[in-house]
């Protein structure tokens, strides 16, 4: 495999633990950075110079008109917008990370095995059939319901896969791929079955949806999402050690006194929760889960201690930088998500096969 | 000390392992031999917690292996599978390192390094920390697995655990003679410092000369066990093997050596001729 041969993997161990380190330390910065350019652009063409005016007015109360608009448009709008976005962003290259390393495969991505269409069909049952039959369900979860079904979609759909391609303990990576696309294509057939039976205005929700947008952005979004960030940053720090473990086999991370199929599941939960809670507030986002970490490897290696808090960091960021070309390209209105991200990662996605080939799924 | 009695291992309907009895005590080398299809891998995947097997027990000493959890099991026993591959690039130093990340080594983060290095030294690869896994010859691949399995073992002599237990799944198929000797010799060593060294080896020859104890399988089962000497007998082993063998000894020590019977080979030759 050509890439093992990259330069920069090419280093001593503890220059490369420093690299790792500085990586970190890098994405920080480059997410602080994104968070700040996202809350200073926009339509309206309110800078980021009016922060300072709208906290101040924000704690002494709001005097103008033009003040009252400024702390409207970078509190209630942009705000919960950058939140989620670098929520979003952080869950998908997390996610896409952590089944790259389950699956031992770099092309492994939520997106790519159906996880994504799995919650994005539980997704759409919700908005289409919200006042029919999944009425009790909207009843019963109120603001949840959506990142709650996207989750349970999600959830579904891996545990469907883990089923399908697991034999005697053995997680078979070629049916693995080849099952994921086949139940992604079903979600996706259904998921187009509810939009063909959909009215103009469901139908254009849809198709929205299905580009992917962080324009529907707002505070109980934020806090729909709370209870997933919150799993997600518990469990995370306990999945690190495993997924290294998982790079050299299942066996030998059996070995390494890893509690293989606790872990297994483990993962594919937190996964599923991130891809549902993405896709709640965000659509169908690709690419994010397989360039990020991709990215990361090559500077750092692939040391879970590093790649995840990496792919969390740089995911939001990327993905921070991105909704802010989807807002400005075509200003005032604005371009889904999703296109913007496809047009960046499916170029860095098509080096990536060009380059491994199909490494990994003999 | 680790022990299996009776022990059955049931794969779709089929007999793989009948009626085991094996004790591997630390301090010595037991080499698990016979012909391929015998068991032998699934025999080492059972007494390593790996496999739980269909009926009988395996206690390592005296606690039954299935109470004990993996993260237990791993601070006492390291393993060596046969060759593998890395679908990402990690450097060799990395790969050993992971033997000291068993969970409940935390204590000795620091040290990783040094066991690390050691163990590196200890298999012949001083200079290849910073290579890449993947880049590296099967034999070269296999060392880097012998030292993480090493690297494992000394972080849990550090943490004070009892018997530990070494099991290699033919530590030396794809290595050069000298590296066989070097491989085989810290195997005694392990052994010598009061470790049970459990090989499951092809090469009769290597077993004859480096183990304490032989256990023969064939078809699922023992065929005989006992010291190389008892073991190393044509009879035993032509009816194992399927195949005449004719056993040798060196001459200054008496250990044994193995070659096929070359009678039929020198007969054909002789009719050609």
């Amino acid at each position: 495999m050509q890439d093992m041969t990259s330069p920069i993997a090419r280093t001593t161990p503890q220059r490369r633990e420093r690299i790792g380190y500085q990586l970190i330390f890098a994405s920080v910065l480059l997410l602080v950075a994104a968070v700040l350019v996202s809350l200073s652009f926009g339509a309206t063409g309110i800078t980021l110079g009016a922060l300072g005016r709208v906290l101040h007015a924000y704690v002494y109360g709001a005097t103008d008109s033009a003040g009252v608009t400024e702390q409207l448009v970078l509190l209630g709008i942009r705000l919960p917008r950058t939140i989620l976005g670098a929520f979003v962003g952080a869950a998908l290259a997390v996610s896409g990370a952590m089944m790259q390393g389950l699956f031992r495969n770099p092309l492994a991505d939520p997106g790519i095995i159906g996880v994504s269409s799995g919650a994005t069909l539980a997704a759409v049952i919700t908005i289409a059939f919200g006042k029919t039959f999944a009425a009790p369900w909207m009843a019963a979860f109120g603001v949840y319901a959506l990142p709650f079904a996207a989750f349970l979609g999600g959830f579904l759909t891996t545990t469907l896969l883990v089923l399908i391609a697991g034999r005697r303990g053995q997680l078979m990576v070629g049916t693995l791929l080849l099952a994921g696309i086949a139940i992604g294509a079903m979600a996706g057939a259904l998921t187009g079955l509810i939009a063909y039976a959909s009215d103009d205005r469901e139908l254009r929700d849809l198709t929205l949806w299905s580009l992917g947008s962080l324009s529907g952005a707002s505070w109980p979004k934020v806090i729909a999402i709370l209870p997933f960030v919150a799993v997600i940053a518990i469990m995370l720090p306990r999945v690190v050690r495993a997924l290294n473990g998982f790079l050299l086999g299942e066996a030998e991370a059996f070995h390494l006194g890893i509690d293989v199929e606790r872990m297994k599941w483990l993962i594919v939960v937190v996964t599923a929760a991130c891809v549902g809670a993405a896709v709640a507030v965000a659509g169908l986002v690709g690419f994010v889960g397989i360039v990020v970490p991709h990215f990361i490897r090559l500077i750092a290696g692939p040391d879970h201690r590093i790649v995840l808090p990496c792919s969390a960091l740089l995911g939001g960021a990327l993905l921070l930088f991105a909704d802010v070309i989807a807002r400005l390209a075509v200003k005032p209105a604005e371009l889904p998500l999703g296109i913007v991200m496809a047009a960046i990662g499916a170029p860095v996605f098509l080096h990536l096969v060009l380059r491994r080939g199909v490494g990994g799924l003999e | 000390m680790l022990e299996a009695r009776e022990l059955v291992l049931e794969r779709r309907g089929r007999r793989l392992l009948d009626g085991i009895d094996l004790a591997a005590p630390g301090g010595r080398v037991t080499a698990i031999i016979g012909p391929n299809g015998a068991g032998k891998s699934m025999l080492l995947k059972v007494l390593a917690g790996e496999l739980a097997p269909t009926a009988g027990s395996v206690r390592l000493d005296g606690q039954e292996m299935s109470t004990i959890s993996a993260a237990a099991l791993a601070r006492r026993r390291a393993m060596v599978p046969q060759s593998t591959n890395l679908s990402f690039p990690f450097t060799v130093v990395e790969v050993v390192r992971l033997g000291a990340s068993v969970p409940g080594f935390d204590g000795i983060k620091t040290r990783a390094h040094e066991h690390a290095d050691q163990a590196l030294e200890t298999v012949g690869l001083g200079g290849f920390a910073a290579r890449l896994y993947n880049e590296l010859s099967g034999g070269e691949k296999q060392r880097v697995h012998i030292a993480r399995a090493l690297c494992q073992l000394d972080a849990a002599h550090r943490m004070d655990s009892e018997t530990a237990v070494l099991m290699l799944d033919e530590p030396t198929s794809s290595l050069d003679l000298a590296h066989q000797v070097r491989v085989l010799d810290e195997a005694r060593r392990q052994a010598g410092i009061g470790r049970a060294v459990l090989v499951v080896i092809h090469d009769l020859n290597l077993a004859a000369a480096w183990a304490d104890d032989i256990v023969l399988l064939s078809a699922g089962r023992i065929h005989a066990r006992g010291k190389p000497a008892e073991i190393f007998d044509n009879e035993i082993l032509s009816e194992a093997y399927g195949c005449a063998i004719e056993v040798n000894r060196t001459p200054p020590a008496g250990v044994p050596y193995m070659l096929p019977h070359l009678l039929a080979a020198a007969q054909r030759n002789g009719e050609a001729s």
